[in-house]
């Protein structure tokens, strides 16, 4: 699962809610379905709520990897 | 019990209004909806508005006839989610009457009775709902209101454990849990469940990441399979956390939990033998919570029978239990 390609990039650490998920909207909106985002949440709220709402976009997470406080998540863009 | 009296406005009602009979029709005031307010005949109209939740072109029409009966041209959001129209002359209530129900809006209630439900958004369009809060509100409505109780019977619905409809402070209240279910098949260990999850039901494995479960500490409110991105955690089953015993008021009391995923096709049962247990057993002006105090939790429960006895309890952490570890879940 680690060779995913990555389209764009978005380190959102020490951003808080919900505005790093807004961040994440709208970067999602930039991009075509089915390109990879690679997204950098910090631990603690951020990551109790982000995923969820990306989720409910009707987004994929391909992808989570959890580093020393934060996380990596591969979010794939849904239709 | 001293705030029967305070709050028991329909007797109130009755009693200013003796001299005036031929104005007013009695069955209106006997089901409440009108409380009197400071100023010489002027009331307060409430309506029936289960849930809060009202569609716009009512709201509109609403908005007229306050503007038309009320003296001061002024609404109220009640504490229990009805509109109410303030500094209604009470001459004019057969005519205000007349003009709501022709848009379809009736009026509320106040007194020993069944009162309209309260409820939160629910799982139609808020993330966090786990049930249809406001679809039960209507049906609590519809079978139950004005129904005669020894005191007021307030029911509420809220749609997860943040519990906003506060249904543990309800004479009996209905709040939505889901019971989750895991599969070790799509874990791919990536620990968002053990970050997500607020009650540290969840902690994630040292080595693998995979979740280990504590059941006891878990309270349903689904974070877990919201967060989870493979789907490993999965809702197994919806219902209601029902609690009964609960007030507000100048004396409190807190709920007690006597049901765990209840579904929803048997919440009318539920309710229609609560109220039967409570007007078999509650003295005139007593809350629910205190007949059960005075007669026996026990005794209800038995009276309840299969209604909550039939429901599954919940089972026990499923989990992953890794093999070396010391830490077994549940």
């Amino acid at each position: 699962m680690g060779d995913v390609k990555v389209d764009a990039q978005l380190d959102l650490r020490g951003v808080v809610c919900p505005i790093n998920f807004v961040k994440t909207k709208l970067k999602l909106e930039s991009m075509e379905a089915g390109e990879v985002l690679e997204l950098t949440l910090d631990s603690g709220e951020p990551i109790q709520n982000v995923p969820k709402s990306i989720k409910e976009e009707g987004h994929k997470i391909l992808e989570v990897k959890k580093e020393d406080g934060f996380f990596r998540l591969k979010v794939q863009k849904g239709e | 019990m001293t705030d029967h009296f305070i709050e028991d406005k329909t007797t109130k009602v009755a009693v200013k209004l003796e001299g005036v009979a031929e104005k007013v029709d009695f069955n209106d005031l006997k089901t409440g909806g009108f409380i009197k307010q400071r100023q010489k005949d002027l009331f307060t109209v409430r309506m029936r508005c289960p849930g809060g939740r009202m569609d716009t072109k009512r709201l509109v029409e609403i908005a007229k006839l306050a503007e038309k009966y009320s003296k001061k041209g002024v609404v109220h959001f009640s504490f229990r989610q009805s509109l109410e129209i303030l500094y209604v002359d009470y001459k004019d209530f057969n005519a205000l009457v007349g003009e709501l129900e022709k848009i379809g809006q009736k009026v509320a209630s106040c007194g020993p009775r069944v009162r309209v439900p309260t409820a939160c958004g629910g799982c139609e369009y808020n993330p966090n709902g786990l049930t249809d809060t406001q679809k039960m509100a209507e049906m609590v409505d519809k079978k139950f209101f004005g129904m005669p109780t020894p005191h007021k019977f307030k029911t509420s619905f809220s749609g997860c454990p943040i519990d906003c409809a506060r249904t543990k402070e309800m004479d009996f209240g209905f709040q939505g849990i889901v019971e989750p279910l895991w599969e070790e098949t799509n874990c791919t260990g990536c620990t968002i469940c053990s970050e997500a999850c607020k009650e540290d039901a969840i902690e994630a494995d040292a080595d693998t990441g995979k979740p280990i479960f504590d059941s006891k500490k878990c309270i349903y409110c689904g974070d877990c399979i919201r967060a989870c991105p493979t789907e490993a955690w999965r809702a197994k089953r919806y219902g209601h956390i029902v609690r009964i015993g609960g007030k507000h008021g100048r004396h409190p009391m807190e709920s007690v939990e006597v049901c765990r995923f209840l579904p929803d096709e048997k919440v009318p049962e539920a309710i229609k033998k609560t109220v039967e247990w409570y007007n078999a057993n509650g003295k005139r002006g007593e809350r629910i919570g205190n007949a059960l105090k005075r007669v026996g939790l026990e005794k209800y429960l038995e009276f309840m029978g299969p209604v909550f006895a039939d429901v599954a309890p919940a089972a026990t952490a499923r989990a992953y239990v890794p093999n070396f570890s010391v830490k077994q879940g549940g």
